[in-house]
């Protein structure tokens, strides 16, 4: 077992409000990540669940049993940090045991458990070394494998991979997808990175200045987002976002353009609301119903595909296309817009409108 | 404006480290001209000395058709911006914009034209006469750079200028500097270590490692057609697959049996390496015609694309690109199969691009 339960996070440091209200419910075995922009409360969340934190309110269920006054050590949750902090005279072998070893397990069993974490890592060949003769991945790798060599509710883990470089990265994301599928334990993983959210996570918590925005799954925040800050966090390049209002069967924009109505949205006419579209949900080298006329503002090529900057009114969308697409600043053209699936917004609130009928 | 060349650059300091190996670089009048590569590879140390900031060993540095190697960073007549700098928190953005010009004694009239200009170009007109505590980030950050080459220097030089935004911010003032350097047309060179970033802004790129140019190249080319092993790796995230291959009857062929098409003029007699894109390779159902036997380690769902990570050839870290929609659960069995057109191939030994 091993669900993780918060209830009402709050706490203060000063005047700074860091948790808000904080509720999560982490399921059994599942890739819990808590992503948010730097400030957003992740850390401070993340510490409350273990206990290194005092709440100003609220309470941490740990198997369903209260655990708000319980001490880390009693809480029985493993964290892994963003340094490494291995013991610098020990060899990666003795690191990875060093949590049994504090434990009193017998040799015997750690032996046992550290074969199985550096086979599950792919340092069997490094055990022998100190940590000065370990590259920075390869450090990782053992870092990781300390923190997972215990069997604890969960793991709870702070930007695990931020100090890589992007390659790094890249690899240790299927990495620890992988380890995550083979332990079937717990995870609740802090990031500031929307990539790594999407790509590893069963469910996604985006917290924004101490509150929780949404909770999901990956293909729930991404094409549903709950209201206009999620949408523009989650995604890249970032999603645009058009001010507009609803007349008759048209959207009629703020710099002056229209579009057929989407046929799911019921808001009525007048109401101030902001018109969301993806990069991919929009072309300049297709042709459709629905077209924003726009002027070039830039080409970005990014190798597999290029971003086409279009400057609509004072506004600038991101469209993606093909790599070569070519074009010169300044020259009118069209944007095709997929309205099934764009995304309004109520320009007031910043909440999503209801997509029922969509 | 002038265009900028650096010839047979060489840096050595005082106790012995060698920050610049040899560097030649003939960037173009109204350029925007890119040095990429990791840190400690000599593209700072490349634009400082540009600058007059750093005195080079041995190399010439000419701007236009003047030798600088003995001027003054001051007599250049370059703009050297380490980072955009906050707004005078008093000022309108008018006066913000204002700022930099009046203080090089610019008259009146050309001051308001420039700043005009600058508002124009950097749809900042509804901003003029706000306060910045009245500007989002992005607005403010956007101010701030049109703040910076409202200037007419003869080049402008950035060092990784973006390097404390968050990633958004980060993604909106690159399509602005590119924009606005496109309608100015002052030469600009850029340093980064961030190849997105060196790909979106750049007409052309320099990769640069341990103190020497790899290739120089546009965007694409870079991308395509990588130089070196060392470019192949550097580029592209997540970066191409490089994949050990045997030539036979006039076939390339990689380990675990995977059929790729196969350049002109490739050796026979040296151990080569094929750097894929994760784009030229399909997953598909297993047994599809032409495709090997693999198995799906992962699949990264990344919104507007899935990225899977495939094992297959002896090794579990083939990466393949594929849109959002198709489905594949991890330790699947599929197919692996080559789409694109002939991969760039490498000598193992030299790491250099030999077809």
């Amino acid at each position: 077992m091993g669900t993780v339960a918060a209830h009402g996070l709050c706490k203060s440091f000063g005047k700074v409000q860091a948790l808000d209200g904080v509720t999560l419910d982490v399921p059994d075995g599942s890739f819990f990540v808590v992503l948010g922009p730097s400030g957003a409360g992740k850390t401070t969340t993340l510490r409350a669940i273990a206990g290194l934190e005092r709440l100003d309110a609220g309470s941490v269920r740990l198997d369903g049993r209260d655990a708000t006054g319980d001490t880390p050590a009693a809480r029985d949750l493993a964290m892994v940090f963003q340094s490494y902090a291995l013991y610098p005279r020990h060899t990666a072998y003795e690191n990875i045991a060093s949590p049994l070893r504090a434990r009193r397990c017998s040799s015997s069993e750690i032996a046992a458990a550290v074969e199985r974490m550096s086979s599950l890592l792919h340092i069997e060949r490094l055990l022998q070394r100190r940590p000065a003769q370990l590259s920075g991945g390869e450090m990782q790798r053992v870092a990781l494998a300390r923190a997972l060599v215990r069997s604890p509710r969960a793991f709870l883990m702070d930007e695990p991979l931020t100090n890589l470089d992007l390659k790094l990265r890249v690899e240790m994301r299927t990495e620890l997808t992988r380890i995550h599928r083979s332990l079937g334990g717990t995870f609740v993983y802090v990031t500031n990175d929307q990539v790594e959210a999407l790509s590893m996570a069963d469910r996604v918590a985006v917290l924004k200045e101490g509150k929780v925005q949404q909770v999901g799954t990956p293909a729930e925040v991404y094409e549903r987002p709950a209201n206009q800050w999620v949408a523009g966090f989650v995604g890249s390049p970032p999603i645009s976002l058009l001010a507009c209002h609803a007349e008759g069967d048209r959207l009629v924009g703020e710099e002056g353009w229209t579009l057929p109505r989407p046929r799911w949205t019921t808001a009525e006419d007048g109401r101030p609301l902001l018109l969301g579209l993806r990069a991919e949900d929009l072309s300049v080298e297709r042709r459709g119903e629905a077209s924003l006329p726009g002027e070039l503002y830039g080409l970005e090529p990014l190798g597999d595909r290029t971003v086409v900057d279009v400057q609509v009114g004072t506004k600038i969308l991101k469209v993606k296309a093909r790599p070569t697409v070519t074009g010169t600043p300044g020259e009118r053209l069209l944007v095709t817009v997929d309205l099934d699936r764009a995304h309004l917004f109520d320009a007031g609130t910043g909440l999503a409108l209801s997509e029922a009928g969509r | 404006m002038a265009g900028i060349e650096v010839t047979a650059l060489h840096k050595r300091y005082p106790d012995g480290t060698v920050a610049v190996e040899h560097v030649d670089l003939s960037i173009g009048d109204g350029e925007l001209f890119v040095m990429l590569g990791p840190s400690g590879c000599g593209k700072t140390t490349t634009l400082r000395a540009v600058a007059g900031l750093e005195r080079q060993t041995t190399g010439d540095i000419r701007i236009g058709d003047t030798l600088v190697n003995d001027l003054p960073p001051a007599e250049r007549d370059i703009a050297m911006v380490f980072q955009f700098y906050a707004l005078y928190p008093h000022l309108r953005t008018r006066d913000n914009l204002a700022f930099p010009l009046r203080a090089e004694g610019l008259p009146k009239q050309e001051v308001l034209e420039r700043v005009d200009e600058a508002a124009r170009l950097m749809r900042l007109g509804p901003l003029l006469d706000r306060r910045p505590h009245r500007l989002s980030g992005g607005e403010q950050q956007r101010v701030a750079l049109a703040r910076a080459l409202v200037r007419r220097p003869r080049a402008f030089l950035m060092d990784e200028p973006l390097t404390n935004l968050d990633a958004e911010l980060r993604a909106d003032m690159r399509t602005e500097i590119k924009h606005l350097q496109g309608e100015l047309g002052t030469t600009m060179v850029y340093v980064t270590h961030d190849q997105v970033e060196a790909m979106s802004l750049g007409h052309r790129i320099a990769i640069l490692n341990r103190g020497r140019v790899e290739q120089i190249g546009t965007p694409l080319e870079v991308y395509d057609r990588p130089a070196s092993l060392f470019c192949a790796a550097f580029i592209g995230s997540p970066p191409m697959n490089l994949i050990e291959v045997e030539v036979a009857d006039g076939r390339l062929r990689g380990q675990g049996g995977l059929v790729l098409t196969p350049p002109p003029g490739l050796p026979g007699d040296r151990r080569l390496v094929a750097g894929v894109r994760p784009e030229a390779l399909e997953v598909t159902e297993p047994g599809a015609e032409r495709s090997v036997p693999a198995r799906v380690v992962s699949a990264e769902w990344l919104g507007d694309e899935m990225i899977y990570v495939v094992d297959h050839g002896g090794r579990r870290d083939v990466r393949v690109r594929m849109p959002p929609t198709v489905r594949f659960a991890a330790d699947a069995p599929v197919g692996l199969r080559h789409t694109g057109g002939p991969p760039p191939v490498y000598d193992v030994s030299t790491e250099e691009l030999v077809a």
